[in-house]
């Protein structure tokens, strides 16, 4: 019987993963992004607020999950790429460019990461767009969930979403499924944050633990 | 109210699409079996003459409080040997309905309601999310057969068809749902 592990705390040796519960949604005119912001190393929540959504370029975000440091590179990578990008087109880039850039690092990497990045946003040639990027594969989405907290919501997503909802119902959408998802994963927790990218721009949100709505056991 | 699908798999190949994972262990309890179906076969043969016997030498009908504990005895006490999960659901005239679950290791749990299987991962925030305390029959039928439906879409490892059952003071009703028949949700 053990009664203390190891004289070091377990944070300074575990991996540090982003947990997580992440969801993008495609509304008429626009995308919503929502994600959690727990980070654990092993069983220490590393960092509680932690903004999971990383911005690729003004109006195009990425939501991370898996290793927390391969997400974040592979997004700084991109932000990079994109600048460049858009400089010689002379134009904002458009969403597929951005998840094909995600997508090209992610599949040549395949064996060495292990994360996964969700990519949202909107351009003028296709509104607002979802691109999953798991594995190293490219697919547009109405809407995709994602991170360990994910397996938990598969029920409810499949059974609440709708076509043509509007930007407030994928934004209650959104916070209903991160808020279930978050009771029930022990690596999602924390607060809330919420962008939502149109023609005019991303506007972000953050929503408190105990403003979350509950569901009947809270 | 207690409803199961019914594929069983051997490895990757389905050995079956048509096995009926409601075991009525006495007149008004059952039993929804989940993990290795050998084992959880086994396990409610063992627990159904138990309470057989038991309600015998009681003169009354068996409390579902004693079959789930019953249940719970043989899980516990074979625990290093079994990988079988249960629910034990059922009416009696003390308590009325109730619901108990017994988890892999043995522990006991009463619950208003609950899900198991490998299925249940992807319908607990449609669980937590749908849930109401007190609803009516119809309501819980609607409720039980959403998420076998939704838990079946995503798992490959549940399918086939539904079976439900419903335990009143008046007696037992079978419900069999096949595949096709299920609630569609938007991608189907």
């Amino acid at each position: 019987i053990m009664l203390d592990e190891s004289s070091e705390p377990g944070w300074l040796s575990e991996e540090v993963k982003t947990g997580t519960t992440i969801i993008a949604i495609e509304f008429d005119g626009g995308v919503v992004l929502g994600s959690d912001s727990r980070v654990s190393a092993g069983e220490t929540v590393v960092n509680r607020v932690m903004n999971k959504l990383s911005l690729l370029h003004d109006k195009i975000y990425c939501a991370l999950s898996g290793s927390a440091a391969d997400a974040q590179t592979i997004a700084e990578m991109v932000n990079y790429q994109l600048d460049v990008h858009s400089i010689e087109v002379g134009e904002d880039p458009q969403v597929r460019s951005a998840a094909t850039l995600v997508k090209n690092i992610s599949y040549k990497y395949k064996e060495e990461l292990s994360a996964h990045l969700i990519v949202a946003g909107w351009d003028k040639k296709g509104g607002g767009q979802v691109y999953v990027t798991l594995n190293g594969l490219l697919s547009r989405q109405p809407f995709a969930v994602g991170g360990s907290g994910s397996s938990y919501v598969y029920g409810f997503v499949d059974a609440e979403y709708r076509k043509a909802m509007s930007k407030e119902d994928c934004q209650q959408f959104v916070v209903n499924t991160l808020s279930l998802a978050m009771s029930r994963d022990g690596s999602s927790g924390g607060v809330a944050y919420l962008v939502t990218i149109d023609e005019k721009g991303a506007e972000e949100k953050c929503i408190l633990g105990n403003e979350l709505p509950t569901f009947y056991d809270q | 109210m207690v409803g199961v699908e019914d594929l069983v798999h051997f490895r990757y190949y389905v050995s079956s699409k048509t096995i009926n994972k409601l075991i009525q262990v006495h007149d008004r309890i059952f039993c929804c079996i989940a993990g290795s179906l050998a084992d959880a076969q086994a396990v409610t043969k063992a627990a159904k003459f138990q309470i057989s016997f038991h309600s015998i030498q009681m003169e009354s009908p068996p409390l579902v409080k004693a079959a789930a504990s019953v249940l719970k005895e043989l899980c516990y006490n074979n625990k290093e040997e079994l990988q079988a999960g249960f629910i034990t659901a059922g009416w009696d005239r003390k308590k009325g309905p109730q619901v108990y679950t017994v988890a892999l290791g043995g522990m006991l749990l009463s619950q208003p309601f609950t899900i198991g299987g490998s299925g249940s991962t992807y319908i607990y925030g449609y669980a937590d999310a749908k849930y109401k305390p007190d609803m009516s029959k119809e309501e819980c039928l609607q409720f039980a057969t959403n998420a076998l439906a939704l838990a079946m879409g995503r798992d490959n490892v549940s399918g086939g068809v539904a079976h439900l059952v419903v335990i009143t003071e008046e007696g037992v009703e079978h419900i069999v749902i096949p595949g096709d028949k299920l609630p569609k949700f938007h991608d189907e």
